[in-house]
């Protein structure tokens, strides 16, 4: 047998996944009996990881690679934000209020197992598992844009497929008008948690948004899966919206009849509207929006136009025809 | 306090305000990772947050020399932090101006004309330049001290307009301006106790001194 380096060696690979498993909903429930149950090679790999023993950053890519196929929709002559800033610059409150937290801290989010409650108005209310979801459709590699309200901007290769398709796997009623989308909440596991927000983090889009072959329900960015700062391991990209829209850490989507809660807009429903959408017409009523900071490989972030709908008005503008987007920011 | 203690102090008080901008000069050249995604944003909140902390360095000095006689030559340093705190504003004004406008005329009249932190900050940070271009002491002596004293207590009104800017850029909920509110407002507190303390004292010696010319 070839004996290879310790940090060579996956930790998916040398913990059977069973245990590994075990380990991760003992850690959930907070109990601590773990050591008793696995198995020795599983436990004695599992606290040298503790230990920091393996390198985390081999560790991350071999075990979670995608397999991606180009998708379509993807965006093309522009520079990539690096991946380094990517996960280092991230608004996720849950793991505190400065950008640079949800790096430092998100570590404490399990992600295995996980699973996401399908509900309301469809045939069938069901449960369904990270790994089902991830084989339901290939994972196609995007490119978007992806604009923050702040007006900072980055430009990021996702990995996911349409939201659409699970939609249609869901089989919501005809009456199912607007899309929830609830994030994971759990305070043993965000010791940051800020207080003076509604929790858990709630989204939403109408059904047409939802459906439109944008919405990108992600698993990956740069052919990797979702660091836990980026809203591991399932989470909602919409680009041609403000990030915020974008729900994180996915746990529930829920098929509603009527315009769902979403949390920005109850704290300050007059900065931050149902549909904000990105556009440079309307300002936050603290700053403009007629520009942004994009983030990319150089030092400082370059100056440039914020585009209706993020660019990708082609694709969307038609949904939204005859509706006053000023009232309806 | 000794003349050659003072001077030493100043020295090292100067390096002590110039250390953050040294060492963000430093990272620069050697640590750029550090400045995170956006350094504008990283670098707009540094120098603020140093103007900021410098003004409420500025504003301690006096209630704590108050505490004892024995620390009268705190004054002696008031005037230097006061104007490192107008160094840092300009330097944040400059960021403003510079990495978040870039340049660009229209959109920082844009700014001025219809968002209330620009227009807080930007008052806060012209009281600062007003107290820094009198601040030497032959623009006391010509102004006399009385509305010298008079002009430079606005400098409470530079350190609300800090606090105010600050709470009006954050996010709902967000509360990082909440530590220089606190100080602020007890410093403010300490100054109103301090005069109104002094006041009723000042009225009892005038009482005393009157009850003393009538039995005489």
């Amino acid at each position: 047998m070839l004996i290879r380096k310790p940090n060579d060696i996956p930790s998916s690979e040398i913990t059977p996944k069973k245990d590994y498993e075990e380990f991760q909903r003992s850690r959930r429930i907070g109990r601590r009996s773990f050591l008793a149950g696995a198995a020795t090679l599983g436990a004695g790999a599992l606290a040298a990881e503790r230990m920091g023993l393996f390198s985390p950053t081999q560790e991350v890519h071999a075990a979670t690679r995608l397999q991606t196929v180009p998708g379509k929709f993807t965006t093309t002559g522009e520079t990539l934000t690096p991946y380094n800033k990517v996960t280092t610059y991230n608004n996720f409150y849950e793991f505190g209020t400065d950008k640079s937290d949800p790096a430092r801290n998100a570590h404490t989010l399990i992600t295995r197992p996980w699973t996401v409650s399908i509900e309301g108005l469809v045939k069938q209310p069901k449960t369904l598992d990270i790994d089902s979801l991830l084989k339901l459709r290939p994972i196609e590699e995007r490119v978007y844009r992806h604009r923050c309200v702040e007006a900072w901007s980055m430009v990021i290769p996702w990995d996911g497929y349409p939201l659409s398709e699970l939609i249609n796997a869901c089989d919501p009623l005809p009456s199912a008008k607007y899309v929830q989308f609830l994030s994971f909440l759990n305070n043993k596991e965000m010791p940051e948690l800020p207080g003076g927000y509604d929790w858990p983090y709630s989204e939403g889009l109408r059904m047409d948004e939802a459906m439109n072959p944008l919405t990108l329900l992600t698993f990956g960015l740069y052919g990797e899966e979702l660091p836990n700062q980026d809203g591991a391991p399932i989470r909602i990209v919409i680009p041609w919206k403000y990030g915020f829209k974008s729900g994180k850490s996915i746990v529930k989507i829920r098929f509603v009849a009527k315009q769902p809660r979403t949390l920005w807009n109850e704290i300050a429903p007059n900065e931050y509207g149902f549909y904000s959408n990105v556009n440079p017409a309307v300002d936050h009523p603290r700053w403009s929006q007629a520009h942004e900071r994009r983030i990319g490989p150089g030092f400082l972030p370059k100056i440039i136009p914020t585009q209706p709908f993020n660019g990708y008005g082609d694709q969307v503008a038609s949904m939204y025809n005859g509706m006053n987007l000023k009232k309806y920011f | 306090m000794s003349k050659r203690w003072i001077i030493a102090l100043k020295v090292l008080l100067h390096a002590l305000c110039l250390a953050p901008i040294a060492h963000l000069a430093w990272r620069f050249f050697y640590a750029q990772d550090t400045f995170g995604a956006d350094p504008t944003n990283y670098i707009t909140h540094f120098t603020g947050n140093w103007a900021l902390s410098m003004l409420m360095y500025c504003l301690a000095i006096t209630p704590v020399r108050r505490l004892s006689t024995r620390l009268g030559w705190l004054i002696r340093f008031r005037r230097m932090l006061g104007l490192y705190a107008f160094f840092y504003a300009t330097l944040h004004l400059i960021t403003y101006i510079w990495l978040f406008s870039g340049f660009n005329v229209a959109s920082m009249i844009d700014d001025i004309q219809k968002r209330w932190f620009i227009m807080v900050g930007l008052f806060g940070w012209l009281v600062l330049l007003l107290l820094a271009l009198t601040s030497p002491t032959w623009a006391l002596r010509k102004m006399g001290g009385r509305r010298w004293q008079l002009l430079h207590r606005s400098i409470y009104l530079a350190a609300m307009a800090g606090v105010i800017h600050y709470w009006l850029l954050v996010k709902a909920g967000v509360r990082s301006p909440m530590p220089f509110t606190l100080v602020l407002g007890g410093l403010l507190l300490a100054r109103i106790a301090w005069s109104l303390w002094n006041g009723r004292k000042k009225r009892a010696k005038l009482r005393s001194a009157a009850v003393s010319t009538q039995t005489a």
